[in-house]
Protein backbone atom coordinates (compact mmCIF):
# COMPACT_ATOMS: atom_id res chain seq x y z
CA UNK A 1 0.00 0.00 0.00
CA UNK A 2 0.86 3.43 -1.16
CA UNK A 3 1.61 5.33 2.11
CA UNK A 4 -0.36 8.78 2.46
CA UNK A 5 1.07 12.31 2.09
CA UNK A 6 0.72 14.03 4.93
CA UNK A 7 0.08 18.20 5.35
CA UNK A 8 0.06 20.99 7.99
CA UNK A 9 -3.56 22.80 8.15
CA UNK A 10 -3.72 24.08 10.79
CA UNK A 11 -1.31 26.32 13.83
CA UNK A 12 -1.58 27.49 17.20
CA UNK A 13 0.70 28.13 20.16
CA UNK A 14 1.30 29.74 23.50
CA UNK A 15 4.99 31.01 23.54
CA UNK A 16 6.95 33.39 26.02
CA UNK A 17 7.25 36.03 22.96
CA UNK A 18 3.24 35.37 22.09
CA UNK A 19 0.29 33.58 22.93
CA UNK A 20 -0.93 32.93 19.24
CA UNK A 21 0.63 31.89 16.26
CA UNK A 22 0.75 35.74 14.85
CA UNK A 23 2.26 37.44 17.76
CA UNK A 24 4.48 34.49 17.95
CA UNK A 25 5.61 34.54 14.71
CA UNK A 26 6.07 38.87 14.78
CA UNK A 27 8.55 38.32 17.45
CA UNK A 28 10.70 36.18 16.40
CA UNK A 29 11.25 37.95 13.20
CA UNK A 30 11.56 41.32 15.47
CA UNK A 31 13.86 39.37 17.39
CA UNK A 32 12.29 40.05 20.44
CA UNK A 33 13.34 37.65 23.37
CA UNK A 34 10.81 36.64 26.47
CA UNK A 35 13.28 35.93 29.26
CA UNK A 36 12.91 37.69 32.52
CA UNK A 37 13.61 37.14 36.47
CA UNK A 38 11.89 34.70 37.61
CA UNK A 39 9.19 36.19 40.26
CA UNK A 40 6.08 33.69 40.56
CA UNK A 41 8.38 31.71 43.43
CA UNK A 42 11.42 32.59 45.41
CA UNK A 43 14.60 32.54 43.39
CA UNK A 44 17.15 34.21 45.64
CA UNK A 45 19.17 30.73 46.60
CA UNK A 46 19.26 29.63 42.89
CA UNK A 47 21.93 29.70 40.74
CA UNK A 48 19.97 30.79 37.97
CA UNK A 49 16.79 32.80 38.20
CA UNK A 50 15.77 33.95 34.66
CA UNK A 51 13.28 31.94 32.54
CA UNK A 52 11.21 32.59 29.82
CA UNK A 53 7.54 32.38 31.04
CA UNK A 54 4.07 32.69 29.38
CA UNK A 55 2.51 35.86 30.17
CA UNK A 56 -0.61 37.39 30.52
CA UNK A 57 -1.71 33.15 29.86
CA UNK A 58 -5.59 32.91 31.54
CA UNK A 59 -6.42 29.04 32.25
CA UNK A 60 -9.94 30.57 32.70
CA UNK A 61 -10.74 31.42 29.06
CA UNK A 62 -10.41 27.79 28.13
CA UNK A 63 -11.50 26.17 31.00
CA UNK A 64 -14.28 26.86 34.04
CA UNK A 65 -13.37 27.59 37.37
CA UNK A 66 -14.04 23.88 38.46
CA UNK A 67 -11.75 22.44 35.88
CA UNK A 68 -8.84 25.34 35.97
CA UNK A 69 -7.99 24.15 39.51
CA UNK A 70 -7.25 20.68 38.68
CA UNK A 71 -5.73 21.19 35.43
CA UNK A 72 -2.21 21.75 35.23
CA UNK A 73 -0.50 24.42 33.41
CA UNK A 74 1.23 22.07 30.82
CA UNK A 75 -2.04 21.00 29.80
CA UNK A 76 -4.07 24.21 29.45
CA UNK A 77 -1.07 25.12 27.26
CA UNK A 78 -1.99 22.31 25.12
CA UNK A 79 -5.30 23.16 25.00
CA UNK A 80 -5.39 26.54 24.50
CA UNK A 81 -3.16 25.70 21.56
CA UNK A 82 -5.30 23.16 20.15
CA UNK A 83 -7.93 25.30 19.82
CA UNK A 84 -6.08 27.91 18.19
CA UNK A 85 -4.86 25.38 15.91
CA UNK A 86 -8.27 23.40 15.20
CA UNK A 87 -9.81 26.80 14.48
CA UNK A 88 -7.60 27.82 12.17
CA UNK A 89 -7.57 24.11 10.31
CA UNK A 90 -11.62 24.64 10.10
CA UNK A 91 -11.48 20.68 10.31
CA UNK A 92 -14.82 19.34 11.92
CA UNK A 93 -13.16 16.86 14.39
CA UNK A 94 -16.77 15.30 15.29
CA UNK A 95 -18.02 14.75 11.24
CA UNK A 96 -15.35 11.95 11.59
CA UNK A 97 -14.32 11.38 15.20
CA UNK A 98 -12.84 8.13 15.37
CA UNK A 99 -10.01 9.42 12.71
CA UNK A 100 -9.10 12.20 14.22
CA UNK A 101 -6.26 11.50 16.57
CA UNK A 102 -3.97 13.55 19.32
CA UNK A 103 -0.22 12.69 19.78
CA UNK A 104 1.33 15.69 22.38
CA UNK A 105 4.15 15.11 24.03
CA UNK A 106 5.27 16.76 26.99
CA UNK A 107 8.93 15.99 28.96
CA UNK A 108 8.31 16.99 32.16
CA UNK A 109 4.23 16.58 32.42
CA UNK A 110 2.66 18.59 35.79
CA UNK A 111 5.68 18.66 37.62
CA UNK A 112 4.13 21.82 40.24
CA UNK A 113 1.40 19.42 40.62
CA UNK A 114 3.61 16.76 42.19
CA UNK A 115 5.95 19.88 44.22
CA UNK A 116 2.54 20.69 45.73
CA UNK A 117 1.33 17.13 46.49
CA UNK A 118 4.36 15.89 48.10
CA UNK A 119 3.57 18.84 50.06
CA UNK A 120 0.89 18.40 51.41
CA UNK A 121 2.06 14.20 51.71
CA UNK A 122 4.30 15.68 54.05
CA UNK A 123 2.57 18.32 55.59
CA UNK A 124 -0.64 16.46 56.49
CA UNK A 125 -0.61 13.14 55.12
CA UNK A 126 -1.48 10.58 52.68
CA UNK A 127 -5.46 10.84 53.31
CA UNK A 128 -5.04 14.65 52.28
CA UNK A 129 -3.75 14.15 48.71
CA UNK A 130 -5.96 15.41 46.24
CA UNK A 131 -7.16 12.30 44.02
CA UNK A 132 -6.46 14.57 40.91
CA UNK A 133 -2.90 14.26 41.77
CA UNK A 134 -2.10 11.65 39.00
CA UNK A 135 -4.46 13.18 36.15
CA UNK A 136 -2.27 16.46 36.36
CA UNK A 137 1.12 14.66 36.81
CA UNK A 138 1.24 12.72 34.03
CA UNK A 139 2.73 13.52 30.90
CA UNK A 140 0.16 11.99 28.32
CA UNK A 141 -2.62 14.00 30.09
CA UNK A 142 -2.14 17.04 27.30
CA UNK A 143 -3.34 14.42 24.50
CA UNK A 144 -6.31 13.28 26.77
CA UNK A 145 -7.14 16.21 27.63
CA UNK A 146 -7.22 18.07 24.31
CA UNK A 147 -9.01 14.76 22.51
CA UNK A 148 -11.78 15.06 25.46
CA UNK A 149 -11.93 18.84 24.28
CA UNK A 150 -12.45 18.23 20.99
CA UNK A 151 -13.77 15.09 21.14
CA UNK A 152 -11.41 13.68 19.12
CA UNK A 153 -11.62 9.69 19.12
CA UNK A 154 -8.92 8.41 16.76
CA UNK A 155 -5.16 7.12 17.59
CA UNK A 156 -4.11 9.25 21.31
CA UNK A 157 -0.42 8.68 22.53
CA UNK A 158 2.42 10.84 23.59
CA UNK A 159 5.59 10.50 23.35
CA UNK A 160 8.40 11.55 26.75
CA UNK A 161 11.39 11.96 25.20
CA UNK A 162 12.59 14.80 27.11
CA UNK A 163 13.29 17.81 24.64
CA UNK A 164 12.64 15.77 21.77
CA UNK A 165 9.04 14.98 23.21
CA UNK A 166 7.70 17.41 20.54
CA UNK A 167 9.66 15.77 17.92
CA UNK A 168 8.88 12.16 17.99
CA UNK A 169 4.92 12.72 18.70
CA UNK A 170 5.09 14.75 15.77
CA UNK A 171 7.00 12.02 13.40
CA UNK A 172 4.61 9.65 15.40
CA UNK A 173 1.45 11.75 14.37
CA UNK A 174 3.17 11.68 10.73
CA UNK A 175 3.53 7.95 10.36
CA UNK A 176 0.10 7.63 12.03
CA UNK A 177 -1.97 9.43 8.68
CA UNK A 178 1.14 7.76 6.48
CA UNK A 179 -0.11 4.17 7.15
CA UNK A 180 -3.83 5.52 7.03
CA UNK A 181 -4.86 4.96 10.78
CA UNK A 182 -6.27 8.41 10.72
CA UNK A 183 -7.04 11.56 8.45
CA UNK A 184 -6.04 13.71 10.66
CA UNK A 185 -3.49 14.24 13.73
CA UNK A 186 -3.80 17.29 16.51
CA UNK A 187 0.26 17.19 17.74
CA UNK A 188 3.10 19.18 19.27
CA UNK A 189 4.24 19.56 22.32
CA UNK A 190 3.76 21.09 26.07
CA UNK A 191 5.96 22.37 28.65
CA UNK A 192 5.43 23.99 31.97
CA UNK A 193 8.35 23.46 34.23
CA UNK A 194 9.37 26.33 35.68
CA UNK A 195 8.78 25.42 38.93
CA UNK A 196 10.70 25.66 42.35
CA UNK A 197 11.95 22.21 41.86
CA UNK A 198 12.27 21.55 38.01
CA UNK A 199 14.27 25.02 38.29
CA UNK A 200 16.37 23.53 40.79
CA UNK A 201 16.91 20.22 38.90
CA UNK A 202 18.10 21.71 36.25
CA UNK A 203 20.28 23.85 37.80
CA UNK A 204 21.79 20.89 39.62
CA UNK A 205 22.97 19.52 36.56
CA UNK A 206 24.20 22.89 35.50
CA UNK A 207 22.53 23.07 32.63
CA UNK A 208 21.25 26.57 32.37
CA UNK A 209 22.63 29.56 32.07
CA UNK A 210 23.49 31.87 34.76
CA UNK A 211 23.22 35.57 33.62
CA UNK A 212 20.98 36.32 35.73
CA UNK A 213 21.82 40.68 35.18
CA UNK A 214 21.03 40.26 31.60
CA UNK A 215 18.03 37.86 31.24
CA UNK A 216 17.44 39.28 27.60
CA UNK A 217 20.85 38.11 26.43
CA UNK A 218 21.28 34.99 28.23
CA UNK A 219 20.19 32.92 25.77
CA UNK A 220 22.74 32.87 22.93
CA UNK A 221 22.93 30.09 21.08
CA UNK A 222 26.42 29.25 19.12
CA UNK A 223 27.69 32.62 21.03
CA UNK A 224 31.40 31.78 22.30
CA UNK A 225 30.03 33.61 25.41
CA UNK A 226 26.99 30.94 26.04
CA UNK A 227 26.42 29.26 28.79
CA UNK A 228 23.67 27.09 29.32
CA UNK A 229 19.69 27.24 28.11
CA UNK A 230 17.24 29.14 29.47
CA UNK A 231 13.78 27.40 30.63
CA UNK A 232 10.75 28.32 28.28
CA UNK A 233 7.49 26.85 28.93
CA UNK A 234 4.45 26.38 26.18
CA UNK A 235 3.11 24.91 23.94
CA UNK A 236 3.11 24.43 20.31
CA UNK A 237 0.40 22.73 18.13
CA UNK A 238 -0.12 21.64 14.49
CA UNK A 239 -2.60 20.05 12.41
CA UNK A 240 -1.32 17.13 10.51
CA UNK A 241 -3.87 15.70 8.00
CA UNK A 242 -4.07 13.19 5.12
CA UNK A 243 -3.40 15.61 1.89
CA UNK A 244 -6.17 14.29 -0.58
CA UNK A 245 -8.81 14.72 2.95
CA UNK A 246 -7.58 18.42 3.21
CA UNK A 247 -7.61 19.22 -0.21
CA UNK A 248 -11.65 17.34 -0.22
CA UNK A 249 -12.56 20.05 2.07
CA UNK A 250 -10.81 22.93 1.24
CA UNK A 251 -8.69 23.41 3.81
CA UNK A 252 -5.32 26.02 4.14
CA UNK A 253 -2.77 23.74 2.90
CA UNK A 254 0.75 25.43 4.76
CA UNK A 255 3.32 23.39 4.09
CA UNK A 256 3.92 19.14 3.47
CA UNK A 257 5.50 17.22 6.02
CA UNK A 258 8.34 15.13 4.10
CA UNK A 259 9.84 12.74 6.51
CA UNK A 260 11.19 12.31 10.03
CA UNK A 261 14.49 11.00 10.92
CA UNK A 262 14.94 9.81 14.43
CA UNK A 263 18.03 7.58 16.49
CA UNK A 264 19.29 7.24 19.37
CA UNK A 265 22.98 8.17 21.36
CA UNK A 266 23.75 5.21 23.32
CA UNK A 267 26.31 7.29 24.73
CA UNK A 268 25.66 9.73 27.94
CA UNK A 269 22.34 10.36 29.86
CA UNK A 270 22.88 14.45 29.53
CA UNK A 271 25.71 15.18 27.30
CA UNK A 272 25.52 14.65 23.19
CA UNK A 273 27.37 12.18 21.44
CA UNK A 274 30.99 12.96 20.34
CA UNK A 275 30.55 15.49 17.04
CA UNK A 276 26.84 15.08 17.27
CA UNK A 277 27.20 11.57 16.06
CA UNK A 278 23.73 9.92 16.85
CA UNK A 279 22.33 13.78 15.80
CA UNK A 280 23.60 13.49 12.26
CA UNK A 281 22.24 10.16 12.05
CA UNK A 282 18.57 11.96 12.70
CA UNK A 283 18.93 14.23 9.78
CA UNK A 284 20.63 12.12 7.42
CA UNK A 285 17.55 9.83 7.99
CA UNK A 286 14.77 12.88 7.88
CA UNK A 287 16.54 13.66 4.02
CA UNK A 288 16.32 10.04 3.12
CA UNK A 289 13.22 9.28 3.72
CA UNK A 290 12.06 12.46 2.94
CA UNK A 291 13.63 11.76 -0.66
CA UNK A 292 15.88 15.07 -0.15
CA UNK A 293 19.49 16.17 -1.04
CA UNK A 294 20.97 18.02 1.57
CA UNK A 295 21.11 20.88 -1.35
CA UNK A 296 17.32 20.90 -1.49
CA UNK A 297 17.46 21.86 2.08
CA UNK A 298 16.64 25.86 2.32
CA UNK A 299 16.62 26.65 6.19
CA UNK A 300 17.19 24.64 9.47
CA UNK A 301 16.19 25.31 12.85
CA UNK A 302 18.52 24.10 15.38
CA UNK A 303 18.44 22.86 18.74
CA UNK A 304 20.82 25.03 19.61
CA UNK A 305 20.40 25.38 23.16
CA UNK A 306 22.96 27.72 23.89
CA UNK A 307 24.78 24.93 25.75
CA UNK A 308 28.45 24.72 25.61
CA UNK A 309 28.14 20.98 24.12
CA UNK A 310 25.05 21.03 22.06
CA UNK A 311 26.07 23.91 19.76
CA UNK A 312 29.19 22.52 19.32
CA UNK A 313 28.47 19.10 18.31
CA UNK A 314 25.54 19.90 16.74
CA UNK A 315 27.47 22.57 14.24
CA UNK A 316 29.71 19.76 13.66
CA UNK A 317 26.31 17.03 12.68
CA UNK A 318 25.42 19.31 10.09
CA UNK A 319 28.60 19.71 8.64
CA UNK A 320 29.01 15.83 8.44
CA UNK A 321 25.40 15.72 7.01
CA UNK A 322 25.79 18.73 4.59
CA UNK A 323 28.93 18.96 3.31
CA UNK A 324 30.31 21.85 1.88
CA UNK A 325 26.74 23.41 1.35
CA UNK A 326 26.50 23.08 5.29
CA UNK A 327 28.54 26.97 4.94
CA UNK A 328 25.54 27.94 2.45
CA UNK A 329 22.56 27.03 4.72
CA UNK A 330 20.74 29.66 6.74
CA UNK A 331 20.48 28.51 10.08
CA UNK A 332 18.95 29.82 13.54
CA UNK A 333 17.75 28.70 16.58
CA UNK A 334 14.95 30.31 17.98
CA UNK A 335 15.84 29.28 21.91
CA UNK A 336 17.55 32.67 21.79
CA UNK A 337 14.16 34.22 22.04
CA UNK A 338 12.25 31.73 23.25
CA UNK A 339 14.07 29.99 26.08
CA UNK A 340 14.09 26.04 25.69
CA UNK A 341 10.69 24.96 25.69
CA UNK A 342 11.67 21.25 26.43
CA UNK A 343 9.13 18.83 25.45
CA UNK A 344 7.44 21.67 23.32
CA UNK A 345 10.54 22.94 21.82
CA UNK A 346 10.08 21.07 18.58
CA UNK A 347 6.22 22.53 17.96
CA UNK A 348 6.79 25.65 18.10
CA UNK A 349 10.22 25.56 15.83
CA UNK A 350 8.59 23.68 13.23
CA UNK A 351 5.85 26.11 12.95
CA UNK A 352 8.17 28.56 12.61
CA UNK A 353 9.73 26.43 9.54
CA UNK A 354 6.30 26.01 8.56
CA UNK A 355 6.10 30.04 8.81
CA UNK A 356 9.78 30.06 6.91
CA UNK A 357 8.00 28.37 4.06
CA UNK A 358 4.92 30.61 3.76
CA UNK A 359 6.77 34.16 4.17
CA UNK A 360 10.05 33.85 2.74
CA UNK A 361 11.20 35.49 6.12
CA UNK A 362 14.16 33.31 8.20
CA UNK A 363 14.43 34.54 11.90
CA UNK A 364 17.52 35.25 13.56
CA UNK A 365 19.83 33.69 16.24
CA UNK A 366 19.32 37.10 18.12
CA UNK A 367 22.53 37.58 21.14
CA UNK A 368 25.55 36.78 18.89
CA UNK A 369 28.55 39.34 20.13
CA UNK A 370 31.45 37.08 19.87
CA UNK A 371 31.81 34.06 17.09
CA UNK A 372 32.72 30.72 18.29
CA UNK A 373 35.26 29.43 16.09
CA UNK A 374 33.97 25.91 16.94
CA UNK A 375 30.26 27.57 15.61
CA UNK A 376 31.11 28.62 12.05
CA UNK A 377 28.06 28.32 10.00
CA UNK A 378 25.87 31.06 8.87
CA UNK A 379 23.13 31.30 12.22
CA UNK A 380 21.06 34.17 11.07
CA UNK A 381 23.05 36.36 13.21
CA UNK A 382 20.32 38.89 15.15
CA UNK A 383 19.07 40.11 12.32
CA UNK A 384 15.79 38.18 10.10
CA UNK A 385 16.20 37.81 6.47
CA UNK A 386 14.12 37.20 3.31
CA UNK A 387 14.94 33.77 1.51
CA UNK A 388 12.78 31.64 -0.53
CA UNK A 389 13.17 28.34 1.10
CA UNK A 390 11.28 25.37 -0.47
CA UNK A 391 12.49 22.82 2.34
CA UNK A 392 13.07 23.09 6.32
CA UNK A 393 14.27 20.73 8.83
CA UNK A 394 13.66 20.86 12.50
CA UNK A 395 16.14 19.52 14.93
CA UNK A 396 14.98 18.21 18.76
CA UNK A 397 17.54 16.06 20.88
CA UNK A 398 16.69 14.98 24.02
CA UNK A 399 18.40 13.99 27.71
CA UNK A 400 18.96 10.86 26.93
CA UNK A 401 19.87 10.69 23.40
CA UNK A 402 16.96 11.12 21.58
CA UNK A 403 17.19 12.93 18.30
CA UNK A 404 14.13 13.81 16.00
CA UNK A 405 14.30 15.52 13.32
CA UNK A 406 11.24 16.96 11.03
CA UNK A 407 11.20 17.87 7.35
CA UNK A 408 9.17 20.32 5.64
CA UNK A 409 8.14 21.87 2.70
CA UNK A 410 6.76 23.94 -0.03
CA UNK A 411 3.40 22.45 -1.13
CA UNK B 1 -21.23 23.70 72.14
CA UNK B 2 -23.31 22.93 69.51
CA UNK B 3 -23.71 23.67 66.02
CA UNK B 4 -26.91 24.25 64.18
CA UNK B 5 -28.04 22.37 61.39
CA UNK B 6 -28.78 25.64 59.32
CA UNK B 7 -25.08 26.95 60.11
CA UNK B 8 -23.94 23.51 59.24
CA UNK B 9 -25.67 23.79 55.94
CA UNK B 10 -23.94 26.78 55.22
CA UNK B 11 -20.53 26.18 55.59
CA UNK B 12 -21.23 22.78 53.80
CA UNK B 13 -23.28 24.75 50.74
CA UNK B 14 -19.60 27.56 50.85
CA UNK B 15 -17.51 23.99 50.37
CA UNK B 16 -19.58 22.43 47.61
CA UNK B 17 -19.71 26.03 46.05
CA UNK B 18 -15.93 25.62 45.80
CA UNK B 19 -15.12 22.93 45.38
CA UNK B 20 -17.97 21.81 41.97
CA UNK B 21 -18.00 25.24 40.87
CA UNK B 22 -21.63 25.91 40.75
CA UNK B 23 -23.68 28.43 42.45
CA UNK B 24 -25.19 29.17 46.44
CA UNK B 25 -28.84 28.29 44.83
CA UNK B 26 -28.20 24.60 42.98
CA UNK B 27 -26.97 23.89 46.59
CA UNK B 28 -30.49 22.86 47.98
CA UNK B 29 -30.82 19.75 50.53
CA UNK B 30 -31.95 18.00 48.16
CA UNK B 31 -29.42 17.94 45.32
CA UNK B 32 -27.39 15.07 44.61
CA UNK B 33 -23.92 15.68 44.01
CA UNK B 34 -23.95 13.42 41.16
CA UNK B 35 -26.97 14.13 39.10
CA UNK B 36 -27.48 18.17 40.27
CA UNK B 37 -24.19 19.36 40.98
CA UNK B 38 -22.51 17.70 38.39
CA UNK B 39 -19.85 15.63 40.22
CA UNK B 40 -17.31 12.77 39.40
CA UNK B 41 -16.46 9.92 40.84
CA UNK B 42 -12.51 12.02 42.04
CA UNK B 43 -14.66 15.34 42.61
CA UNK B 44 -16.86 13.15 45.17
CA UNK B 45 -13.28 12.13 46.79
CA UNK B 46 -12.17 15.58 47.00
CA UNK B 47 -15.15 17.29 48.34
CA UNK B 48 -15.39 14.46 51.25
CA UNK B 49 -11.46 15.59 51.82
CA UNK B 50 -12.50 19.38 51.72
CA UNK B 51 -15.89 18.87 54.58
CA UNK B 52 -13.15 16.66 56.42
CA UNK B 53 -10.41 19.95 56.77
CA UNK B 54 -13.60 22.11 57.53
CA UNK B 55 -15.13 20.19 60.42
CA UNK B 56 -12.31 18.72 61.57
CA UNK B 57 -13.52 15.37 61.16
CA UNK B 58 -12.60 12.16 59.22
CA UNK B 59 -15.29 10.28 57.37
CA UNK B 60 -15.17 6.68 56.40
CA UNK B 61 -15.28 5.71 53.00
CA UNK B 62 -18.30 3.14 53.86
CA UNK B 63 -20.22 6.60 55.36
CA UNK B 64 -19.27 8.85 52.41
CA UNK B 65 -20.51 6.50 49.83
CA UNK B 66 -23.90 6.99 51.27
CA UNK B 67 -24.10 10.61 51.23
CA UNK B 68 -25.26 11.44 48.15
CA UNK B 69 -27.08 13.75 48.65
CA UNK B 70 -25.96 17.49 50.26
CA UNK B 71 -29.09 17.27 52.96
CA UNK B 72 -27.56 14.01 53.70
CA UNK B 73 -24.42 14.70 53.70
CA UNK B 74 -25.77 17.98 56.57
CA UNK B 75 -27.63 15.12 58.63
CA UNK B 76 -23.59 13.30 59.18
CA UNK B 77 -21.63 15.97 60.10
CA UNK B 78 -24.58 17.09 62.37
CA UNK B 79 -24.72 13.62 63.66
CA UNK B 80 -20.69 13.29 63.80
CA UNK B 81 -19.22 16.75 65.41
CA UNK B 82 -20.76 17.22 68.68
Amino acid sequence: MDKKRVVITGLGAITPIGNTVQTYWDALLKGRGGVEKITHFDVSKYTTQIGALVKNFHPEDFFDKKEARRTSRFITFAVGAALEAIQDSGLDVHKEADWVGVEIGSGIGGIECLEETMRVLLEKGPSRVSPFTVPMMICDMASGQVAIRLGAKGPNSCSVTACASAAHSMANAFRTIQCGDAVAMVTGGSEAAISPLGLASFCAARSLSTQNDSPQTASRPFDLDRDGFVMGEGAGILIFEEFEHAVARGATLYAEVLGAGTSGDAYHITAPAPDGEGAARAMAMALKKSHLKPEDVGYINAHGTSTDLNDKHETTAIKTVFGDYAQKIPISSTKSMTGHLLGAAGAIELIACVKVLTTGWIPPTINQFSPDPHCDLNYTPNQAVKAKVDVAISNSFGFGGHNGVLAVGKI
Amino acid sequence: MSVSEEEIFEKVRAVIVEQLGVTEEEVTREASFTDDLGADSLDTVELVMALEEEFGTEIADNDAEKLTTVGKTVGYILKNTK
